[in-house]
This record gives C-alpha cells, structure tokens and sequence, in this order.
C-alpha cells in the first residue's frame, strides 16, 4: 500500500547515488506500532521536499543507548563500534534521527569511539526544511487547537533543544500551552535511563501518570512530544485517566505531515 | 594586653584547627578516580561567577533566593569588619579605623547594619521555613538527626553572630554620645550607624555606664568568638558550600547533560575484540600500564575526585530531590541522600585510612551499606537533579557508577534488564525481533 520512498544506503550506492542524510530509524521507530506511524510521517516529509536520504535498513542496529543507561558499557561499546563501521563505509557525514535518545549518544558519545557526525533530530530537521522553504504548512488542521509539549529529556535538558519543536507548534497556528514544569523544569515521562524495559520500582504513583496530570492542568487537546518513549508513556498516561476520546498524543512529525496535508 | 594575649590564642588556635579540617578534606576528596576537569578555563570562570558567586540558579525559586541573598551579602561585607576587629583586638585600640576613615567608615558600618538586619530577618524566615512551615523537600527522610540540628544549628549562629553584632555597636552608641566609649572621640555626639544610632538609644538609652561597657564587650567578644565557632563548625556541615561552591562550580561538567562517559578501559578490550589482526600484548598507546580498575564504583574511592567535592559541596537543600521523577513519585531513591551517603562514607573512609593505611577495608562500601540497590535502579537519568543544583553538583553520574558496577562487576540487575541486553547483543534490538525484519514497516 505503502507509496513511500525509502532508499537504504546499501541501494543508493549500488546505483552510484549519494544521500545528503542518514536517517536514523531506531528500534522504537523500526518496530514499535505506534512509532513506526512517527517513522512514516518523517519520511512523508523527507519525500515531499525531495531530500535525498537514506536510511540504513536491515543493517542498523541499536545505538546502545538502554544498554549504557543500564550500566552495561561493553554492549554498549559492541554496539557503538559495529555502527560507526557501518556509518563510515558509507561515509556517513549527517544524521536525523527520529529519537532523542539515539541523537544524544550519536551526537554526545559516538564522537570520542571514533564515530563522528552532524546529527540532528528530526524537529531540527523539519525546522530547517521550513526556514530554507522546502516546506510549508498551513494552519488548517490545527488552527486554534490547545496543544502542549512535553520536552522530552534527552532532547530538552540533556542537548538543550527547546525551541525548535515549539517553533514548529506555532506554525501550526495553534495554541502553544506550556506545562506548569517545562524546558528546563520539565518532569520526565518516565521511561529513560532503560526505565521503558523494566518495571518501576515500588513507590506510590507511576511517573507517566504524575506528568499526564501536569498535561490535564492545562486541558490540551494535544499533546505533542519529540520522542517515541514519551508518546508510549504519555498515551498510557492519557488513558489512565480515560481521555483518550479528548486527547490525542502525537509527534511534532506527525502534526506537520497532517498539517501539510502529506 | 591579656586580652591581646586571648584573643591571639584565639585566633592561632582556631585558624589552626580549622586548616587541619580543610587540609583532611582535601586528602578525602583526593581519593578520588582521576578526572581532566581544566580545559576552557575562560568557560569555567565565567560558570563560577555566574553560579557561586552570582547565585544564578537560586533565583529559579524567588523567595528562598533573595532571603539566601541577605545572609550571603551580610556574610562577606561583615568580613571587612571583621579586619578592624583583629587589628583592635591585637592592639587594643577601639575602632581603629575610624579617625582615618572618617565618612566612609560610617558608609561601610552602616551598609554592614543594614545588610545584617535583612540577614536577621532572613534568618528567622529560615528557621520558621524549616520548622513551622514543613516544606517537603525539608521534611525528607534522609532529613532527620543531624542533618535537621546542622540546618537549624546554622540558622542558630548567624542570629547569635547579628545579635552581637547590635550589641556591640547599639551599646557603644550610647557610651560615645555620653564621652565614654573607648573610641576616639571626634566630638560629633554620635558615630551615625544607619541603625544602631536609633536603635542603640532605644534599648540601652537608660543602662548605666558599666552596664554598656559590658555589654558591649559581649557584644564584641562574642562577635568574635561566633566567627571562630563559626569557621570551625564549617568543615563539619553542610554550611562549608560558603566555601567550596567556588571550585565545585568552576570545575563544573561544561558538556552536554546527555553525554555519559564511555569507559576507556572497555573500549580497548572492545577494539580487541573487534579487530582480529590487533596485538593483544601491545603497551597501551599512552604508555602507562593502568593497574585493573573496578568497573563503575562500589565504594567513595571507585568515584572520580569531583563527585567526591560534589559530596562535600553539597548543601543539602533538596532541590534536586523535589525535582527528581522517581522520589516525587514515592520511590526510595533521592538525589540528595546519594549526595550525603557519599560524604558520610568518604569520611568513615578518610578517617581509616588515616589510622589503618591504605590498604585498610573495614568490609562495608557505599552501594550496600549506605545506597541500595533499590535506590540506583528508581533512576530514569534524565538530570532534573543535576539541572536543579545550585551549585552544580551532578548526583547522576554517581548513580550511573554504581549501576556499572552492579552489571558489569555483579551481573546484578532486574531481570527484565537481563532479557533487554540479551536482545540488544543477539538482535540489535531492546526487543524481541529479527534484525532483517527492521525495514519492514516502510511496505505496512
Ligand atoms: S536523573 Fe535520576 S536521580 Fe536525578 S532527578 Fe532524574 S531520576 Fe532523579
Ligand atoms: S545536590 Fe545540589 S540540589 Fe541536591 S541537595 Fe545538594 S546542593 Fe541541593
């Protein structure tokens, strides 16, 4: 059904092209139901502005990140080193990635293992899209609509990125509202430093829960997120309190590839 | 002179004691894991000023922070008072410096007045904060015994140093305007503090002539002797932040929050592994051969020397833990606790190797003993605790320590970790499925 295109870099040299960018897929994007919905949105953008990408296919692999959150540093390094061989064959020179956790260790710890790139996250990319032109969005869907951002860690405090994702709520023409605790204040979703794999220890409330009702303070009818951990969390969250029907937990890709009619 | 004499064995005494303290701190924190923190130091002065002395992020909470902003600036202009002090008790002479000063004399005293009555009203906002009010992140329960005493203790000194501070200067008010101060009298009826030359008259207006004059040697000697208590009490709490939040904050981790250290020891045995045709008995380019080190930390001295200055830097104020997921939603874990199970262990630690030498292990370490495993695991390592530090201490990176110990030295983890980086080495994935099926959501 799928009319997208999705070159891997293997094809692309096969057939003497080059890409401009990498697109790092991540596992989350690559089999999580619901993030692989993210993925297709990214690359409906990436299409419609023609640019030339790649991704990595069957050859990616996890960047190691849960691994090294979860203390074991030889997986993670396994991983790291195996991925910067794949990356340099290919002569890899930027990168997008679709979670901020693979943006944080590809751009803050591949570096230092001998793998070094321009990477971006997928915000940053859709930001520079619209400045230079290549795309552009009209109100339309979201015109009016409340929608709040929940700054996911590993892009907000952990790589100071703040603003690109909220520029791309404006151009929506909706109702950016802010958390009582956001950018720097924000609350976790809950499911970094390998939280996402395990259970939570025992306690009195479950993280997701504690930031949903900081998102139904301020009565959204979005809530927007950069990270495909926080949607599975902030989701759970939302139907903790059965508002499923009311809001809806979407990336800032999806709400630009809605809004842009992709 | 035998006052001279007193106040000299005073003062010796007390600096002496106190550079003994400060000196076995510094051994403590130098037990530390080796760590390069001296790049950019144009980047790390600017922190420093911004962060210490400038108190930057404390105004994150306004009112705490200008209240903390009284205290502070009364503390360092007292300081110049101070100097007079010294060299009045030293000489004997009274106010020493005011002849000279003359108009400017009565500038700094009065701006140390003024400075010390919001300091003494801040003071009692504090203790009331703490004592009356129950704000959570005081409340904790890693705030209890003596580490509730030492914040009230504090709050104590600092109205005792002010009271003395009025005492002495209210009293001596009233003895110049009547000829009688030890003084030099300038014939002007009044030395014109902003707030001792109303004061003074109002609550020692009617004493007698040895009234004052006793009073106001209390004031002065118990001035002087509260900032020797004072000074020796700092090594012992958390009050010495005063001094240490300059270095700890120049010494600041100026990369991003998200970049955790990679191990050196394990990407040598990685790049090994990796490339068949390396020489596994080749010296180490650097050429230093490392003795084999722990994987992550088990006890102080597995930490690098700047968590250990983290530990004593530490304020103990909490605001990490009112900002952390894992304690606001009832788990054990608690960011500052980390922070002070680290100094109480480094100083059991210290104090051992002072006695005992080097090598001596009284069998306890600070993951087990002092930090649970239940505590390490609660983290979601997403720096709401390092962001939260007014002074820039990192309690993360602690915890990030202790987990590499536990699974790469222990294989001591939750069992669903096993089965994620089991996944991860067999099929490149957290989850359950095979590499080659990683494309197939762009046909779905
Ligand atoms: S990084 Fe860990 S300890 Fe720090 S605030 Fe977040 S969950 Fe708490
Ligand atoms: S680590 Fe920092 S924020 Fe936490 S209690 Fe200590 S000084 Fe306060």
């Amino acid at each position: 059904m799928s009319n997208l295109r999705v070159p891997t870099m293997a094809e692309l040299m096969a057939s003497g092209e080059t890409a401009e960018i990498l697109f790092w897929v991540g596992c989350s994007g690559s089999f999580d139901d619901r993030a692989k919905k993210i993925t297709k949105a990214i690359v409906k953008i990436l299409n419609h502005c023609d640019v030339k990408f790649g991704v990595l296919g069957t050859e990616e692999s996890c960047t190691g990140d849960p691994a090294k959150r979860a203390g074991n540093e030889f997986t993670f390094q396994m991983q790291a080193m195996m991925n910067i061989q794949v990356l340099d064959g290919y002569e890899v020179k930027k990168i997008v990635t679709g979670c901020p956790h693979c943006f944080n260790t590809l751009k803050n710890e591949y570096p230092e293992l001998g793998g070094t790139y321009e990477v971006i996250h997928h915000t940053q990319l859709i930001q520079e899209l619209i400045d230079s032109g290549k795309l552009t969005v009209q109100g339309g869907t979201y015109k009016g609509k409340k929608i709040t951002f929940h700054d996911p860690c590993y892009l907000g405090r952990a790589n100071d990125v703040y603003e690109a994702p909220r520029e791309l709520i404006t151009k929506l023409d909706a109702e950016l509202v802010e958390m009582k605790r956001c950018k720097t204040n924000g609350l976790c979703c809950g499911a970094g430093g390998a939280q996402m794999f395990k259970e939570a220890e025992k306690g009195n409330k479950e993280v997701n829960v504690l930031r949903t009702e900081d998102a139904l303070e301020v009565a959204p009818e979005i809530i927007a997120t950069g990270c495909p951990f926080c949607n599975t969390m902030m989701t759970d969250g939302v139907k903790h309190f059965e508002k499923e029907q009311e809001i809806k937990v979407l990336d800032v890709a999806e709400l630009i590839a809605n809004a842009a009619d992709l | 002179m035998i006052s001279g004499i007193v106040f000299g064995i005073l003062l010796v005494g007390s600096f002496g004691f106190f550079t003994w303290n400060v000196w076995k701190i510094r051994q403590n924190i130098l037990l530390g894991r080796e760590l390069d923190r001296t790049d950019n130091p144009k980047e790390r002065w600017r922190t420093m000023i911004l962060v210490a002395f400038g108190q930057k992020k404390m105004f994150q909470r306004p009112i705490p922070a200008i209240l903390h902003l009284f205290i502070y600036a009364a503390f360092v202009i007292t300081q110049i008072e101070l100097i007079e002090i010294v060299v009045d008790g030293f000489s004997g002479h009274h106010r020493i410096f005011r002849p000279a000063l003359g108009g400017f004399y009565t500038f700094i005293i009065s701006f140390i007045e003024i400075l010390s009555v919001l300091a003494f009203v801040a003071t009692i906002a504090f203790l009331a904060r703490r004592n009356l009010l129950k704000i959570p992140r005081f409340t904790m329960r890693e705030m209890v015994g003596w580490a509730k005493t030492d914040a009230n203790l504090i709050l104590f000194f600092e109205f005792l140093l002010v009271t003395c501070i009025f005492m002495m200067n209210g009293a001596d008010e009233v003895l110049y305007s009547r000829g009688l101060s030890h003084a030099e009298n300038l014939g002007d009826g009044s030395f014109g503090f902003a707030v001792t030359q109303h004061i003074g008259p109002a609550f020692f207006g009617g004493l007698s002539d040895g009234a004052l004059h006793v009073i106001e040697r209390i004031g002065w000697w118990g001035h002087i002797v509260m900032v020797f208590v004072f000074l020796n009490y700092l090594p012992f709490s958390k009050h010495f932040h005063i001094l240490l939040a300059f270095p700890n904050t120049y010494y600041s981790n100026l990369e991003k929050k998200g970049r955790f250290t990679n191990l050196a020891s394990v990407t040598n045995e990685v790049k090994l592994m990796m490339d068949p045709t390396a020489d596994p008995f080749a010296a180490p380019a650097d050429g230093a051969v490392a003795e084999p080190q722990r994987f992550g930390a088990k006890d102080v001295t597995d930490l690098t020397w700047k968590s250990l200055l983290d530990a004593y830097t530490c304020t103990e104020c909490g605001r990490c833990s009112s900002a952390c997921p894992a304690n606001q939603t009832g788990k054990l874990l608690s960011p500052r606790k980390i922070m002070m199970e680290t100094r109480d262990r480094l100083e059991v630690v210290g104090d051992n190797i002072r006695k005992h030498g080097k090598e001596y292990d009284d069998g306890k370490s600070l993951l087990f003993d002092h930090i649970t495993e239940e505590e390490i695991w609660a983290c979601t390592s997403c720096n709401a605790c390092v962001q939260e530090c007014p002074v820039n201490i990192d309690p993360l990176s602690i915890i990030m320590e202790m987990r590499r110990y536990l699974v790469m030295e222990e294989s001591k983890m939750p069992s669903e970790l096993t089965g994620m980086l089991t996944n991860i080495e067999n099929n490149g994935a957290p989850w359950q499925f095979s590499p080659t099926d990683r494309l197939n959501w762009k046909d779905e």
